[in-house]
């Protein structure tokens, strides 16, 4: 494995597994609020249950969701010096703002998880939301600093040198607004299914069924929702691609040849060499339709840019496809749901419904990944749109492939014991939860 | 406005030393703790590290960003000449982290504990002595940025009797402060009294340390004696330091924790200003005879302003939260009696 290769791979890597985490990071506080809540209002012990029960695993969530944002940190710069030493200056506001999101949510966290039966119940509730909140705004940052990656403004850019800079222009990008909003819905999206099908992987097997309920009611609620609003997302930022990053989107859609009433490609084995898609289904002029809303219009292909400043087209059609697909997917179990609450049915006796929200499980995360590949893949070969290439960028040292091994290693041992100590959490749920244990006291206490 | 972000890159590093040094020495003095007391320090320490930990970590964060905003010439010159050092803090960061996460929350208590308690210990250990062998080579000068062999662009700039010397300093520096601060933390006298000795151990272990800085600088004609007492703020402040431990060590034989916490806290920022005062504002010495200076890498104006203002702006947020944080938990845990505390459930 070449240096490059193994620099871009770790690179992917460690932002696909500390994705997850922040995903976690960023959407669980507010169902543990909402439980939370509850529980404070109603004084129903489930609802405690499960906002301990999920409080103590999201903490093993952010210890790993922090300690993987830390290496990245640092990664930006062991990997991509030459990058940085440009890039840094005029896309750092965003990191330096959410130097500030961290902190503050690093010390709500401190009071949220070690402040239970210590301070005021309110206050204890507030500082959850906190939390939530301070995830939030540090995604949509880090969010803004990679739409810079692919809309860069604010400086200028002459013979290699980067004047004018201006960082408040290049935080708020063209590319800033659609991007954050798609990866914020994403994360409610992703963490609420895979929350939403272990509880229903446990009311299935009829074990702690309330407990299982209520917990699944919470992240259900939020996972259908953010499912079905995604799509319409999905849609403003495929025609914001398509405005400003042309090459990304002809990857995107396999799409080699300029052309009006272009089609929409679905499937499909592209072929770079000859520049066609084998065995696709293809759906005339709609493409044109999504991307101007006119079946006319002229869609740029590949073609149209130089074969250096191709992206790679498989990688990304597919991983497109794969976001897309799985994205239907969701919108259609959430139709599902509702049309089962709508006539007044019982979610839990529907085994199908409950089995479709189990196989859900994964696939928010999937598409999360999916559509970073769609993303970063269909930038390359720059690192900064049109200005500087990836290859430009990476380290001189020699010997990354190592250090891609020993990461790939890490990475998959902290996921195995990260899995394990889950799996631990839900089988003592029994234990832990089904009797009201002594050392808990009341709130009005 | 440079001198306000300089500023703030002085105060995290310091603050990082302190705040998160005394989280790494908590579970150096673990590693170097009886089996029969493990238990017990693994308890206090957590009960006083677990609340603010991610908090202590995240001084570091704010000096990278910093760094790499601000000065990225300097950043990226590190990230490339340093980079193994770098990467093997990292492992340490990555383990500690995780590991101290997962035995306080792991569902079910067993045989994984040992484990868990291995890496957390060995990791205390390994990320301090990293941290303080790239701080050493910064103003060893043996970075060589025009190297072409790999030996001498990346492992000779690190891999040097004074920059190692330097992390093992850090090491006894961070026992020392956690030593400390558990005296405080401890609730019974046997443990007080532990907690005592290991400072005063620790506080000796760093003072030999010291001397082998000096030595390893002497033994590879790093002037570090020159720069230290060349001149009088040097001078000054380690006599300063020198007094304070005199005054420590009498202080240390009566109850009462918060003078010998300000004490503490007072030498390492003393050895902080000795070690940097000289050189300011270049930060990292290179082989070739030329600096990396704060005020020459700057960036450009409208950076720094931007850099600046979101420094300002946020230690407006995050100062008071802290305190609150700090001083709630200080309250609430004096109260606690060992073995009550409901968040170790
Ligand atoms: C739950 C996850 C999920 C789902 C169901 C979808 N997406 Fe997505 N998509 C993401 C998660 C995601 C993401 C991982 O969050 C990305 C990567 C970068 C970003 O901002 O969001 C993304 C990127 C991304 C991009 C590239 C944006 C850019 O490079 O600026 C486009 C064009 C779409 N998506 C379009 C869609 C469409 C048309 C969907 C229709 C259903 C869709 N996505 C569903
Ligand atoms: C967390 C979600 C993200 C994922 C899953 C992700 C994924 C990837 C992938 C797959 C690559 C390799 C592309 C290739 O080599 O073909 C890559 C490269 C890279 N990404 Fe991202 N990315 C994410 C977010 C970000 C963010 C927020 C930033 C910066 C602020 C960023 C910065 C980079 C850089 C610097 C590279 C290396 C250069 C390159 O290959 O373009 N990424 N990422
Ligand atoms: C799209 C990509 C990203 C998103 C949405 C994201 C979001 C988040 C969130 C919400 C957290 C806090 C939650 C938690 O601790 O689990 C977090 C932690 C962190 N992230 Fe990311 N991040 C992304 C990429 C990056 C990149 C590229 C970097 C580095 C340059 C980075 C650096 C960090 C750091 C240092 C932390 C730890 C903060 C702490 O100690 O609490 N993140 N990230």
């Amino acid at each position: 494995m070449n240096d490059f290769f193994a620099a871009r791979s770790q690179m992917a890597l460690s932002l696909g597994f500390h994705i997850i985490f922040s995903c976690i990071g960023m959407v669980m506080p507010f169902f543990m609020a909402i439980s939370h809540y509850y529980w404070l209002r109603t004084g129903d012990v489930v609802f405690r249950n499960v906002t301990r029960a999920w409080s103590k695993g999201v903490a093993i969530f952010f210890a790993t969701g922090a300690v993987s944002g830390t290496v990245l940190s640092f990664e930006l710069g062991l990997l991509w010096p030459e990058f940085m030493k440009h890039a840094g200056p005029i896309f750092g506001m965003p990191f330096s703002l959410e130097g500030t999101a961290f902190f503050i949510e690093a010390i709500a966290l401190g009071f949220f998880l070690y402040g239970w039966d210590k301070f005021n119940k309110w206050f204890h509730w507030f500082t959850g939301v906190v939390v939530g909140i301070s995830g939030l705004a540090s995604g949509i940052l880090v969010v803004a600093a990679n739409a810079w990656m692919n809309n860069p403004a604010g400086f200028t850019y002459r013979d290699g040198v980067y004047s004018d800079i201006d960082p408040i222009k290049a935080m708020f990008n063209d590319a800033w607004l659609s991007q954050a909003l798609h990866m914020m819905v994403a994360a409610f999206v992703a963490t609420g299914f895979a929350v939403a099908g272990v509880h229903a992987l446990m009311v299935l097997k009829g074990k702690n069924v309330r407990f299982h309920s209520a917990a699944f009611r919470i992240a259900a609620a939020f996972a259908t929702i953010a499912a079905l609003l995604q799509p319409l997302s999905g849609d403003i930022s495929a025609r914001d691609v398509a405005r400003r990053q042309p090459a990304k989107l002809a990857a995107m859609e396999a799409h080699f040849h300029t052309e009006s009433r272009a089609p929409l490609i679905i499937g499909g084995i592209p072929d770079e060499e000859r520049k066609e898609v084998r065995y696709a289904l293809k759906l005339p002029a709609l493409l044109s339709l999504m991307i101007d809303h006119d079946p006319d219009a002229v869609v740029k292909g590949l073609d149209q840019i130089p074969e250096a400043d191709h992206p790679p087209v498989a990688v990304t059609h597919y991983a497109f496809q794969v976001m897309v697909g799985l994205g239907m997917f969701m919108v259609a179990v959430s139709i599902l749901y509702y049309f089962i609450i709508w006539k007044k049915k019982r979610w839990r006796d529907k085994r199908w419904l409950l089995k479709l929200f189990v196989l859900a499980t994964p696939m928010g995360f999937i598409a999360v990944e999916a559509g970073w590949t769609v993303t970063e893949v269909g930038r390359q070969p720059w690192i900064i749109y049109g200005i500087m290439r990836t290859r430009d960028a990476v380290t001189p040292m020699p010997g990354i492939s190592y250090s891609f091994l020993l990461f790939s290693l890490i990475y998959l041992s902290l996921s195995v014991i990260v899995i394990f100590m889950l799996y631990r959490q839900i089988r003592m749920v029994d234990k832990l939860y089904d009797v009201p244990l002594p050392v808990f006291k009341n709130p009005e206490a | 406005m440079i001198y306000i972000v300089i500023g703030y890159l002085w105060a995290s590093i310091l603050l990082y030393l302190l705040l998160g040094g005394a989280d790494f020495g908590a579970g150096i003095i673990e590693l170097f703790t009886s089996r029969k007391n493990k238990e017990k320090t693994q308890h206090t320490a957590y009960k006083a590290i677990g609340p603010l930990w991610e908090a202590n970590h995240m001084w570091l964060i704010i000096a990278i960003v910093i760094l790499f905003v601000g000065f990225p010439a300097i950043y990226t010159t590190m990230s490339v000449h340093l980079h193994i050092p770098l990467l093997l803090m990292l492992l340490g960061i990555i383990a500690r982290g995780t590991a101290l996460t997962f035995r306080h929350y792991d569902a079910v208590v067993d045989d994984w504990q040992t484990l868990y308690r291995r890496i957390f210990t060995y990791s205390s250990f390994v990320t301090p002595l990293f941290l303080g062998i790239i701080a050493g080579s910064t103003v060893s000068g043996q970075i060589d940025t025009e190297a072409k062999t790999f030996a001498g662009a990346y492992l000779s700039g690190w891999l040097q009797l004074f920059p190692v010397s330097v992390g093992f300093f850090t090491v006894t520096i961070c026992g020392f402060l956690a030593a400390v601060y558990l005296i405080g933390e401890a609730t019974d006298e046997a443990d007080k009294t532990r907690y005592r000795i290991k400072s005063r151990v620790f506080q000796n272990l760093a003072i030999f340390c010291g001397v082998l800085v000096f030595a390893a600088a002497a033994y590879e004609h790093i002037p570090l004696w020159s720069w230290v007492f060349g001149q009088p703020v040097g001078i000054a402040a380690v006599a300063l330091a020198s007094l304070s431990v005199i005054l420590f060590r009498i202080l240390l034989r009566r109850p009462g924790r918060q003078p010998l916490r300000m004490l503490a806290a007072f030498q390492i920022c003393m050895i902080l200003l000795v070690t940097t005062y000289h050189h300011y504002p270049d930060i990292v010495l290179l082989k070739n005879g030329h600096h990396l200076s704060l005020l020459e890498e700057q960036g450009q104006q409208k950076t720094t302003e931007a850099l600046g203002w979101a420094l300002i702006l946020g230690s407006l947020f995050i100062l008071p939260a802290l305190f609150y944080l700090m001083y709630a938990f200080q309250m609430k845990s004096r109260k606690k009696v060992y073995g009550q505390a409901t968040m170790h459930e």
